[in-house]
């Protein structure tokens, strides 16, 4: 049997993400991932590093994402010193569009709570048509205002993703791709990992399987709700660069392809694309730029969310065998410099960062 | 360095026009083979790097045969077939969307 010093078992945004982390703390790390088989939404997400509407309600949760964001551009520095691979970060400030009234009004309510909540720390601007006009080119007149807030990035989430798994290796760290986790036991304070062809041992181990944590968490004392949300997403040919900030619904990539998205459906273990909910994206982006009516999609796909009930990232560690941990979030690229930086490091103490105390799965018994 | 092995007996021509230059296939062929058989490698630059790019998968999935086509930029050459009088030019780096031409719409 292989031994190590941590296993993580998901090689997916969180898991990869972590074992990075683990492996530059110096600790003997295995990565296990399943494969394409699985359900990956680090493989077909939208890409925003993204802190506005995040953590209405949870200042943590707010906290915790500004810290991430924060910690972005220096992340991106460092795997690209690692690996040579350039991830594409920008940090230039997001927006949000809104094509009513109405939305508006709510769009301004939910970033005044943020802006409050979190003591001034988060920074936003409400825009009307004409001062957005300035800054969007081509917006079109349908759109009534947004909201902008500077602290809003994105990113290439496939070449995060290869970044990082090529770091992890580079520090040594040892990949089992095609290795679904069948089995897991607690034997005499340490681990084993069961996959289809091996056992390996660790007397870490962090659960980061995505959709399938709910499944492999209890194995190991530990509850982890997590339910699939499908996002469908519709790529253009690459064109010229215009759109110098992400927003929620339309990025360009640097490569100059435009990124439409994304939408939001409880349709169970389903991943595949629907005629309806392209055409609503499709409406919805030429509502904001009209002039991408003349842009052809080249490709579509659909992903499933990793969501949870409140809709904030669940960290649990487990009390009944300490050194077995499971994460789980809808925003694991946004999150990628936390879970690499901080979390990554307090799981190398055996704990969890007392900052995200409150994100174990406990809260969804609180009375 | 690239040959027909389909016999062109029977089948009639078509003319399409690369960079201006006359080039005749026989109908039903797509425009990246007309353009390979009239001896062109590179058919695009790519839209960040400005590299050369040719036709590589020949069935639509790789994106690297893109031309412009009667004034419509990054069509595919490999699944487009070649029409009489077709104007096909190379894709010169990203293509332009104007912002502008939305307006007023
Ligand atoms: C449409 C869409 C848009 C999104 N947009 C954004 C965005 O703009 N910004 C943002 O921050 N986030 C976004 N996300 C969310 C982000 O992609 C996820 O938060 C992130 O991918 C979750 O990471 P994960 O590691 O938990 O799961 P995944 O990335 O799904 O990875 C899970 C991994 O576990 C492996 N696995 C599964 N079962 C097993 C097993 N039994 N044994 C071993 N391995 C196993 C799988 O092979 C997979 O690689 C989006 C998601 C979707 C679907
Ligand atoms: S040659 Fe690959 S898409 Fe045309």
């Amino acid at each position: 049997m292989k031994s190590f010093d941590a296993i993580v078992v998901g090689g997916g945004m969180l898991g990869a993400a972590v074992s990075y982390g683990l492996a530059r703390a110096r600790l003997r790390t295995a990565l296990v991932d399943e494969g394409d088989v699985a359900f990956r939404a680090a493989r077909g997400n939208f890409g925003l590093v993204w802190v506005q509407s995040k953590g209405d309600g949870c200042p943590e949760y707010a906290a915790w994402t500004r810290r991430s964001a924060d910690d972005w551009a220096e992340f991106a520095r460092e795997l690209k010193d690692r690996t040579g691979v350039d991830v594409g970060h920008s940090r230039k400030g997001g927006f949000d569009l809104s094509f009513t009234e109405e939305d508006l009004r709510q769009r301004e309510g939910l970033m005044t709570r943020l802006h409050d909540q979190a003591g001034g720390a988060f920074r936003f601007e409400m825009l009307d048509h004409r001062q957005l006009s300035e800054l969007l080119p081509g917006l079109g007149p349908g759109v009534v205002g947004g909201s902008f807030c500077p602290l809003d990035g994105h990113a290439n989430s496939l070449y995060l993703l290869r970044a990082l798994h090529t770091a992890f290796q580079g520090l040594g760290g040892a990949y089992f791709p095609g290795s679904a986790v069948t089995r897991l036991a607690a034997k005499n304070g340490a681990f084993e990992v069961e996959t289809g062809y091996q056992t390996l041992a660790a007397g870490r181990v962090v659960l980061a399987a995505g959709l399938a944590n709910r499944d492999l968490a209890p194995q190991l004392g530990m509850e982890m709700p997590v339910h699939p949300l499908r996002g469908q997403i519709m790529v253009t040919e690459r064109v010229r660069p215009f759109l110098d900030h992400p927003t929620a619904h339309v990025r360009q990539t640097v490569e100059g392809g435009l990124l439409l998205g994304d939408s939001k459906e409880d349709v169970g273990f389903d991943d595949g694309t629907t005629a309806p909910v392209m055409k609503e994206i499709a409406r919805r982006a030429t509502r904001a730029f009209p002039f991408l009516k003349s842009a052809r999609i080249v490709r579509a796909w659909g992903a499933l969310r990793v969501m949870t009930p409140d809709g904030f990232p669940v960290y649990a560690r487990s009390a009944a065998y300490p050194g077995a941990f499971a994460i789980a979030c809808h925003s694991g690229v946004t999150l990628a410099a936390a879970h690499a930086g901080p979390m990554a490091d307090c799981i190398v103490g055996g704990r969890l960062p007392d900052d995200v105390a409150v994100l174990g799965p406990e809260r969804f018994h609180a009375a | 360095m690239l040959r027909r092995i389909a016999p062109q007996g029977g089948i009639a021509g078509v003319t399409l026009y690369f960079e201006g230059a006359a080039v005749t296939v026989p109908a039903g062929t797509t425009v990246a083979a007309a353009l390979l058989q009239a001896g062109a490698a590179s058919f695009r630059d790519t839209a960040v790097t400005g590299s050369p790019r040719g036709p590589y998968c020949m069935m639509g999935v790789c994106f690297d045969c893109l031309v412009e086509i009667d004034g419509q930029p990054n069509r595919q050459a490999c699944l487009t077939v070649a029409l009489n009088g077709m104007r096909v030019e190379r894709q010169r780096g990203a293509a332009l969307l104007d912002p502008k031409a939305g307006e007023g719409a």
